[in-house]
C-alpha cells in the first residue's frame, strides 16, 4: 500500500516537474502574440480574427486622431480615446497596408482609454480605431492621405 | 544604456506615460539597395507596463508601428509610482526600464 502510494505521487511528482515549465510560460505575458491575426492581408478577415465576428458599430464615443495628410506615411501620429466604460482594448486597422492589424492594446482597470502611437502606412488609406466595451465593438474611421510611402527605403 | 526613455507625469490623478524606444522596426519588406536582398523582419511584438508591480497595459504591435516607436497611454495613479515598461522582439530582444512619475 505504502509502496503504491509513494510510486503514485512520484508519478504525480514527475507530471508536475513536466507540466511546470508550459505554464510558467503561458502565464508570462509574453506568450500571447496573436501571429495569425498580424499575418491576415484583408481588413474584414482581419477584424473577423481579432474579435471572431464583423459586428462593428460606428460610434461618436470613439475619437481617433489621425492627420487628414501625412506628409511623410513613416511616421504617422495616431492618437485613440474614448469616453465609453470598460473598455478592454483598443486595436488599429490601416486598411491599404500589407497586413490592415497595425496594433493592438489591452487595457486593465487601472488603464485609462487613450493611447497614442505612431505607424507607418504604405499609401493613402482608411484608418480604423476599434474599442471593444462591453462585448460590443465600437469604432471611428478616417482616411489619412499619404503623399510619401513609409515602406519604401 | 537602457533603449527605453520614459517620462510619466501625474495630474489631477491620471498619469500619463510617454515612452520612446529605441528599435528599428523593420518589416521584412524593404530591400538592401545595394544588394537587392530582403531586410530581414525585426520588430517588436509585444510592450508591457506596469506601475508599483500592477498591469496596466499589454500592447501587441506589428511591424507597421514606425521606427524608434513612440508611445503613449493614461492609467490612475499618483506622483512617485514606478512606472515599468518592458518590450520583446519577433528575434526574442528584450529589454526592460523604470521610471518615477512626476
Amino acid at each position: 500500500m505504502k509502496r503504491r502510494n509513494f510510486i503514485k505521487n512520484s508519478i504525480l511528482f514527475a507530471g508536475a516537474l513536466a507540466v511546470a515549465p508550459s505554464s510558467i510560460l503561458s502565464n508570462h505575458a509574453y506568450a500571447a502574440w496573436p501571429k495569425k491575426s498580424f499575418d491576415i492581408k484583408d481588413l474584414s478577415d482581419s477584424v473577423k480574427s481579432v474579435y471572431g465576428h464583423n459586428n462593428l458599430e460606428e460610434s461618436s464615443k470613439v475619437k481617433l486622431k489621425a492627420p487628414s495628410i501625412a506628409e511623410n506615411g513613416a511616421i504617422v501620429p495616431i492618437n485613440v480615446s474614448t469616453t465609453l466604460d470598460n473598455v478592454e482594448s483598443i486595436m488599429i486597422f490601416v486598411e491599404n497596408n500589407p497586413q490592415p492589424l497595425s496594433s493592438g492594446y489591452q487595457l486593465t482597470s487601472l488603464a485609462q482609454p487613450s493611447i497614442g502611437s505612431r505607424l507607418k502606412m504604405g499609401k493613402t488609406s482608411n484608418v480604423m480605431a476599434a474599442v471593444k466595451s462591453g462585448n460590443k465593438i465600437y469604432t471611428s474611421t478616417q482616411e489619412v492621405k499619404v503623399t510619401i510611402g513609409g515602406c519604401g527605403g | 544604456m537602457s533603449t527605453i526613455k520614459i517620462r510619466s507625469k501625474e495630474s489631477n490623478g491620471v498619469v500619463t506615460v510617454k515612452a520612446l524606444i529605441k528599435h528599428p522596426m523593420e518589416t521584412g519588406q524593404r530591400k538592401n539597395t545595394k544588394t537587392g536582398d530582403l531586410i530581414p523582419a525585426h520588430y517588436i511584438q509585444e510592450v508591457h507596463s506596469k506601475a508599483n508591480g500592477k498591469d496596466v497595459i499589454t500592447i501587441y504591435w506589428g511591424p507597421a508601428v514606425s521606427k524608434n516607436p513612440y508611445l503613449t497611454f493614461k492609467y490612475k495613479g499618483n506622483k512617485g509610482d514606478n512606472v515599468e515598461i518592458s518590450w520583446v522582439d519577433n528575434q526574442g530582444n528584450r529589454d526592460t526600464n523604470t521610471g518615477k512619475v512626476k
